[in-house]
């Protein structure tokens, strides 16, 4: 994504600036009217409020704020100002535009952290198994690919079997919306580990179908009355 | 039973949060978005007149794997979920399992994870159920319409 147009439209609260329309149009705190945007003579408008351009998309602001601006850390607290920001933290890892916008499984291999399985002794290595299970879908999206072995070099297999998932193949029953709810995968997707949004749908459904693979046909549809 | 309510609650949360959105986000100049995965805990810090505690868990997991706290040490997978209180933590459970002086800095230093705005709510920040736009769809019962 670009980057300045990002921060400039931060901290913009309600206001209707899609990112294709030009930067000028920025600054200013009410809806833009289209007028200000093809930049033609601005004749009077009354767009009403209920019609402003983006009625429900929030625009992602700064994703990675320092404590004392991410709005629940309290700045008048003294000692908020001697805590680390992510941005610190973060500086030279791969990045990735969902979650906190950095790639833990790419910062883990690569060795840019090297994060302890156990509390004291910085010796233990974890138990990590790499077996894919594979999940076809019944929709059109790319069958989902369960990889192991980025699990298990983070967790324990207890925390997820049996409580979670049962440990045999296809036991479980998935779907996205439990997944959304925060259940199954969404345990930790969308908690902790990387959200479930239209840039990381396909790390989850990585096996691309068929090249003739169609998806099945409604029944209303085969005998559709007014067709 | 439990599915409708935990349904039920998801829809009045996303309506709340909505309607929150739309009076917080509209005004004010604060981030929409902060840190994923900060959580929030206050069960009881507001009700003794102390700061709620902010656990940074990107923080942590840059330190430890998962399995540490979660397994070795017993941490629910629910914000607000393992009742900590200051007893429990003094006693080496919990924060206190590390926040001893010797894995980390020690409890003395309470402003550090009292760091919270008053009146803030527990919850783990920016997740998804709290970023939905309107509730997530109802899976359709296959056979029925
Ligand atoms: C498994 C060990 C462990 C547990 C459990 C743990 N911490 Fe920590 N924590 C650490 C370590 C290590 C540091 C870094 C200490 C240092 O910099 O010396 C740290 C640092 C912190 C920081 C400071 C972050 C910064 O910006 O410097 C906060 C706040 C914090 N912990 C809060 C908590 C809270 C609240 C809990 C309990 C809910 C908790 N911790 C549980 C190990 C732990
Ligand atoms: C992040 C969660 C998670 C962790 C951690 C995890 N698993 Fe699994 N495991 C799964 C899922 C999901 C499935 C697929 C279940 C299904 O298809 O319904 C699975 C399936 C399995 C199966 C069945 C394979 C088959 O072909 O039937 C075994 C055995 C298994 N896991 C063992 C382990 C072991 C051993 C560990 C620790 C080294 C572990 N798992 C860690 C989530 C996890
Ligand atoms: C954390 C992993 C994960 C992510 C991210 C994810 N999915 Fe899924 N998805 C699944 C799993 C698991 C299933 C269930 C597969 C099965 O039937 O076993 C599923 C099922 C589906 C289905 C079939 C209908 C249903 O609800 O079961 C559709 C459609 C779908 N996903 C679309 C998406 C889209 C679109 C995105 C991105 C916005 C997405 N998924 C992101 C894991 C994921
Ligand atoms: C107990 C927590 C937990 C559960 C449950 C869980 N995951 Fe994960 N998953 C993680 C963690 C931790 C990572 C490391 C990356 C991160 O944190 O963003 C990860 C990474 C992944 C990756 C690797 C992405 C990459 O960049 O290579 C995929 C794919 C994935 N998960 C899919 C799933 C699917 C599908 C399910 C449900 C069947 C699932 N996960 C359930 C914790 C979990
Ligand atoms: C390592 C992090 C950490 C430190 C340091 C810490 N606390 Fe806490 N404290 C917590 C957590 C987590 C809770 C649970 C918060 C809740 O549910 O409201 C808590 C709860 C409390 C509560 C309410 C519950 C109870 O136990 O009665 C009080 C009061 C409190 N802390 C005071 C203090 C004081 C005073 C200090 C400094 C001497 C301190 N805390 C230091 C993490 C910490
Ligand atoms: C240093 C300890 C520590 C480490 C390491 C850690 N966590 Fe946590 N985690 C916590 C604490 C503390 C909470 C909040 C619990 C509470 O409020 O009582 C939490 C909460 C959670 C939640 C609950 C969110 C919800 O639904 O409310 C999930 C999921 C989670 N962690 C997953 C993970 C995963 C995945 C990893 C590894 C990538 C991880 N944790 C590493 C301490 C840790």
């Amino acid at each position: 994504m670009n980057k300045t147009i990002r921060k400039v439209a931060g901290g913009a609260g309600l206001l209707a600036v899609s990112l294709a329309l030009p930067m000028a149009a920025v600054a200013q705190a009410v809806p833009v009217t289209s007028a200000e945007v093809t930049g033609s003579t601005p004749t009077k408008m009354n767009v009403s409020n209920a019609n402003v351009f983006n009625r429900l998309l929030k625009k992602e602001t700064d994703p990675n704020p320092d404590p004392w601006e991410d709005g629940y850390h309290d700045p008048e607290n003294e000692a908020t100002h001697a805590l680390q920001p992510p941005k610190v933290a973060y500086e030279g890892w791969p990045r990735t535009p969902f979650g906190n916008h950095v790639d833990w499984v790419k910062a883990l291999n690569d060795g840019l952290i090297n994060p302890r399985y156990d509390r004291v002794d910085p010796t233990v290595e974890p138990l990590v198994m790499d077996l894919d299970i594979v999940r076809p879908v019944r929709a059109s999206v790319p069958d989902v690919v369960f990889p192991h072995k980025p699990h298990t070099e983070w967790l324990h297999c207890s925390n997820c079997h049996p409580k979670i998932f049962i440990p045999q193949k296809g036991a479980n029953q998935i779907n996205m919306s439990a997944i959304l709810l925060g259940k199954k995968c969404g345990v930790c997707h969308g908690k902790v580990s990387f959200p479930v949004t239209t840039k990381s749908c396909k790390l989850c459904h990585s096996k691309p179908k068929p090249e003739d693979w169609e998806p099945p046909v409604s029944e209303a549809s085969l005998k559709n009355p007014w067709r | 039973m439990k599915d409708v309510t935990t349904r039920l609650t998801a829809y009045w949360k996303a309506a709340a949060l909505a309607l929150v959105a739309s009076v917080f986000w509209g005004v004010s100049p604060q981030p929409a978005h902060a840190e994923y995965g900060d959580v929030i805990i206050n069960n009881y810090s507001d009700a003794a007149g102390m700061r709620p505690a902010v656990f940074p868990h990107w923080y942590h997991r840059i330190r430890f794997r998962c399995n540490v706290c979660h397994a070795d040490l017993g941490f629910k997978f629910k914000a607000g979920g393992n009742k900590i209180t200051m007893a429990k933590i003094i006693d080496g459970k919990f924060c206190g399992a590390c926040h001893n002086g010797e894995i980390a800095w020690s409890v003395e230093n309470c402003g550090l994870c009292h760091s919270g705005k008053p009146g803030t709510p527990t919850h783990i920040h920016g997740s998804t159920v709290q970023r939905l736009v309107a509730p997530t769809y109802k899976p359709v019962q296959q056979g029925t319409n």
